[in-house]
């Protein structure tokens, strides 16, 4: 089905965009790669009046390391998070979600930062955003602001965005010496929405206890969050199974998915118990490797 | 709704034209530019019978909007054949059985043609991993992942001629 009628823009610099969203003040909508927007739009869930393709402000879209901080420009193609080399080798949770997000089709057009401010609860960057601990630099004709992950996404398609702003950079904080993470998820085929995802992201001290973690779910909660209780109970463990087996229960214990197509809710609860001790031993393993 | 002009480079040819911005690119390709080949399965951003390459990249193009394609190099299944030749994925398609009813053949070709261009020698594997966005009903995709590998033989055995002729001159 066609979209219905809009007016299309297609600034090629940032502060044009604030422009164009203050001009049509509350009824024009931003455009990056497409992928959620362009679906919701041809199934007529949504209509725009004004529409805002970001997608040609070439400064947005970048991956750069400094001070031991990763920055990704929000317009950076999920396939060319999942091609680089940098992110690869640190972040294999990034790369891990990444590479598993719908399709290399869909990928090839969509972006991080339209994954994150989305603010779908089934998208896999916001839980591993969460358990990196990432700030997002949020741009608007009033200068920048930064915030915290933890804490931007509100409720069910709805972020800490505001209108007249845009999502301009993903910042990851620096890598500990034995740290690493790892996403997983389960899907009944390939492209779907998963029944549950998790984010983990494990560091060690040098004596082999676990110093730090940070785990986000996916798709078990009206938004995505943290799993606080589990992050807690895993500092200054060593791993063993039994840790691990605890880990996993508070993972579930703090998830609160409904009964859909995708399965009932106790489904969906063995199957994040399942994926939630997988990911932490595979965290664990490359975080001790490294 | 004001109409935007457009201008990109279709198979290797430049084309300007004006479009509703709501105009979807699968559209614009069937319906103003005629290429037929390029087709509609799904409608829902699943199945891949739309895929083209957008500068470069294999996208589906009933997920995108013609104005997106502005400025843009757009390659159809329409591109791939030289002077009545077809391309050697197109051949192994033929030869390996690649297709039953061929309605998501030109998908499956145009996304291994992106494969192909990145990664000369791709396994089973990875040719499986770059089609999970690209759903075929009839073949149950062994005969396609035939074709693919054969594909990569063909263009091998090409370029290898090539640069034989190269060398020679
Ligand atoms: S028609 Fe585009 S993905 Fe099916
Ligand atoms: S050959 Fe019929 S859908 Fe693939």
């Amino acid at each position: 089905m066609n979209p219905s009628s809009f007016e299309y823009f297609a600034p090629k610099r940032i502060e044009e965009a604030f422009d164009i969203l203050a001009k049509y003040d509350g009824e024009a909508k931003i455009l990056a790669g497409g992928q959620s927007l362009i679906p919701l739009l041809k199934l007529r869930l949504t209509s725009i009046p004004y529409v805002v393709d970001i997608s040609r402000i070439e400064e947005l879209s970048y991956i750069r390391e400094s001070h031991n901080e990763l920055h990704i420009g929000a317009l950076t193609t999920i396939d060319d998070i999942e091609n680089s080399a940098s992110i690869r080798g640190k972040y294999p949770i990034i790369f891990d979600a990444a590479s598993n997000i719908a399709d290399p089709l869909v990928r090839n057009r969509g972006t991080v930062g339209g994954n994150i401010s989305h603010g779908d609860p089934s998208n896999d960057m916001p839980a591993v955003m969460l358990a990196l601990g990432a700030k997002f630099t949020i741009a608007s004709a009033r200068g920048d602001r930064v915030a915290d992950a933890d804490g931007f996404f509100i409720d069910t398609f709805t972020t800490a965005l505001k209108y007249g702003e845009i999502l301009r950079e993903i910042t990851i904080p620096g890598r500990g010496t034995h740290e690493a993470g790892c996403y997983m998820k389960n899907k009944k085929t390939a492209g779907d929405f998963s029944v549950a995802g998790i984010a983990v992201q494990i560091r060690f001290n040098n004596s082999g206890t676990i110093e730090k973690a940070g785990i986000g779910m996916t798709s078990v909660n009206p938004k995505p969050i943290r799993a606080i209780k589990a992050e807690n109970y895993l500092k200054g463990k060593k791993v063993g199974d039994s840790v691990v087996r605890e880990a996993s229960r508070l993972v579930v214990s703090e998830s609160n998915p409904s009964t859909d197509f995708y399965g009932t809710v106790e489904f969906k609860k063995q199957v994040l118990a399942k994926i939630a001790e997988d990911a932490i031993y595979m965290a664990t393993d490359r975080a001790e490797e490294n | 709704m004001e109409n935007v002009k457009i201008r990109s480079r279709v198979n290797g040819k430049d084309i300007e034209s004006e479009v509703e911005p709501r105009k979807l690119l699968v559209h614009y390709i069937r319906e103003d530019l005629g290429l037929t080949g390029t087709h509609v399965g799904c409608d829902t951003s699943n199945c891949g019978a739309c895929t083209v390459l957008v500068d470069g990249k294999a996208v589906k193009s009933c997920t995108m909007l013609a104005v997106q394609a502005n400025g843009r190099e757009i390659t159809t299944i329409e591109g791939l054949s030289r002077q009545g030749k077809l391309h050697p994925i197109q051949e192994a398609f033929l030869e390996k059985h690649g297709l039953q009813c061929g309605y998501c053949t030109s998908g499956m070709i145009m996304t291994s043609f992106w494969l192909l261009r990145k990664n000369r020698n791709p396994t089973e594997e990875e040719i499986r991993k770059n089609l999970s966005g690209n759903l075929c009903r009839c073949t149950g995709y062994q005969s396609i992942v035939d074709s693919i590998t054969y594909a990569s033989k063909l263009m091998k055995a090409d370029e290898t001629e090539k640069e034989g002729i190269m060398v020679e001159q």
